[in-house]
């Protein structure tokens, strides 16, 4: 669906030097997918998102949107182009002026659509899919953050695209109205196939709908993958320092040095990282039944990961070498992943 | 102060010649204006028709006749303002100088509007695949209406203060009436009525000015 190819992005900045936003970068977004770009701020994630719209333009590279070069488009082309790519803000940038039916009207009569029995029929069915049937008479103004985005999400959808892109559209949402514009988003994933693109700086919401990630840092990906991957196993120190911080995953986060108990492990501490169907089978327990070895959970959480059941356990295992190497050797055929810390 | 000494008519012809010539030229210095200032906003850097030579050649002409002084404009408007509407007196005559001196600060005016509006607003508009004309007209203008509004409040009194200086060259109106009778002539009692009458139209103008403005504020 999109394809990016060896994106470069340089700026010339107010003194005269060049200035690096993106390089090397090199993506591929199927169709009907989430994917998430996370990375802190000024990482380059914003310029990223916009060059799929051409709100940036690429000094390099290309970008491919159904096997198609947008940066090779000309202006008549960008405006199609743009129509079939929808996207929403994280400052909502609704028009103050128009009222929330006729923001959601704007992108279909600035673009050509003269019926307006059509146009208010549209405009009805998108108030309802984002929930907003009540508020369609009402100003901006009147509205709540998370209904100001849900108009957001109805105008970028007024045009039908088959692509969203979600510009940091949850950072200005306390998490409870993040969590539930995060569901919006999904359900329309689901029900209409729409492939979503999201840059966030938020682990909470790249764990909640994204089904890959792509974590940048000073421009260049750095790491990236199915997001139960990516979080589990994270390679980079910028992804383990950013799911460190998240506390979306406390046993991720735990350091063995820094605990109060260094002078009370007498075992080995090792962490377990499942993913999937084992999650809910009690493996652990089975293993354990047969083996010679005693076990303390010092730390864990089983949860999931948009639908991908995972678990990760931090335990001291006591007991002798070779039963221990024994408990690993079950572990391994289980698929349970095991590293250990001390 | 003997108000007997008066021509009340004389003073209602005036107020209604000051409105005439400031209603008149605030017309023509919407139409030159508006298009003025928005080709100022639309031209300028990082703007949505970027264009530096165009926006250095309109600003250095704005801030050229920004920076004549009204009085000297009137004077040497005299010939252009003979060749376009015939006579450079009366409230005909003013009205020609009027335009050309407030239209360009209305143009800054509009500009500086302008540049208020929400940068994503637009941007979220072109990422709509909306045509720049199609933006300016359906979106930056009706966003910016209320800021439009008060810059025309604004410039409708400056137009006020400087039909009453066009007293000075022949124009008519409450300024002239100010200058012949209250200043050549001594007569104290219709310098006060001009300038009081100044001060109510003033003060009605920025009242209507400000209602407008709070009637089509969203936010």
């Amino acid at each position: 669906m999109i394809r990016i190819e060896n994106l470069h992005k340089t700026y010339r900045a107010a003194d005269g030097r060049e200035v690096e936003a993106l390089a090397d970068i090199d993506l591929d977004i199927g169709a009907g997918e989430v994917f998430g770009i996370i990375g802190r701020s000024g990482a380059g994630k914003s310029t990223l998102i916009r060059t799929l719209n051409l709100l940036e333009r690429p000094s390099a590279g290309r970008v491919l949107i159904d096997g198609e070069d947008i940066t090779q488009l000309d202006s008549e082309g960008l405006y199609a182009l743009r129509r079939r790519v929808g996207m929403i803000f994280q400052h909502f940038n609704l028009l103050n002026a128009k009222t929330v039916a006729d923001n959601i009207d704007w992108p279909l009569k600035a673009t050509g659509h003269t019926n307006a029995a059509e146009r208010a029929a549209r405009v009805k069915e998108l108030l309802a899919l984002v929930g907003l049937s009540e508020h369609g008479h009402k100003y901006p103004a009147q509205l709540s953050g998370g209904q100001k985005q849900r108009v957001g999400i109805a105008r970028a959808l007024a045009n039908r695209p088959q692509i969203l892109l979600c510009d940091e559209a949850t950072s200005a949402l306390d998490p409870e109205t993040t969590q539930s514009i995060l569901r919006l988003l999904l359900d329309i994933n689901r029900q209409l196939g729409l492939t979503i693109v999201l840059i966030t700086h938020e682990m909470q919401v790249i764990r909640t709908i994204c089904d890959r990630v792509a974590v940048i840092d000073g421009g260049r990906i750095v790491e990236s993958g199915r997001v139960a991957d990516v979080f589990l196993h994270p390679q980079h120190p910028v992804t383990r320092s950013m799911v460190a911080q998240s506390d979306a995953l406390a046993a991720a986060s735990f350091d063995p040095a820094h605990a109060y108990m260094q002078d009370k492990l007498r075992g080995t501490l090792v962490r377990l990282t499942y993913i999937g169907d084992v999650t809910y089978q009690p493996i652990l327990s089975r293993i354990m039944a047969g083996a010679k070895v005693q076990i303390t959970i010092l730390q864990g959480e089983v949860s999931s990961i948009k639908d991908v059941p995972f678990g990760q356990l931090l335990l001291e295992l006591e007991g002798g070498e070779d039963d221990i190497r024994e408990v690993f050797a079950e572990l391994d055929r289980h698929q349970i992943h095991h590293e250990v810390l001390q | 102060m003997d108000l007997s000494v008066i021509d009340w008519s004389d003073i209602w012809l005036a107020t209604w010649e000051t409105l005439v010539m400031t209603g008149v030229s605030l017309f023509f210095t919407i139409l030159l204006g508006l298009p003025l200032g928005i080709l100022l906003f639309v031209t300028a850097k990082r703007q949505l028709l970027e264009q530096g030579f165009v926006y250095t050649v309109l600003s250095f002409v704005v801030n050229v006749l920004r920076s004549v002084p009204f009085l000297i404009l009137l004077i040497v408007m005299i010939p252009v303002t003979v060749i376009l509407i015939g006579t450079s007196l009366g409230v005909e005559g003013a009205i020609p100088p009027l335009v050309v001196g407030t239209a360009p600060f209305f143009a800054r005016l509009v500009e500086n509007v302008l540049r208020e509006v929400d940068r994503g607003v637009i941007e979220a508009c072109q990422a709509m695949g909306i045509r720049t004309s199609r933006i300016i007209f359906g979106a930056l203008l009706p966003e910016a209406l209320p800021g439009l509004i008060a810059a025309v409040t604004v410039t409708a009194i400056t137009l006020m203060s400087y039909a009453a200086m066009s007293g000075v060259i022949g124009g008519g109106g409450l300024g002239d009436l100010a200058i012949r009778f209250g200043y050549q002539r001594f007569q104290t009692e219709v310098m006060v009525i001009t300038v009081a009458l100044l001060v109510v139209l003033v003060q009605i103008i920025q009242y209507s000015g400000d209602r407008l403005v709070l009637y089509f504020t969203r936010k």
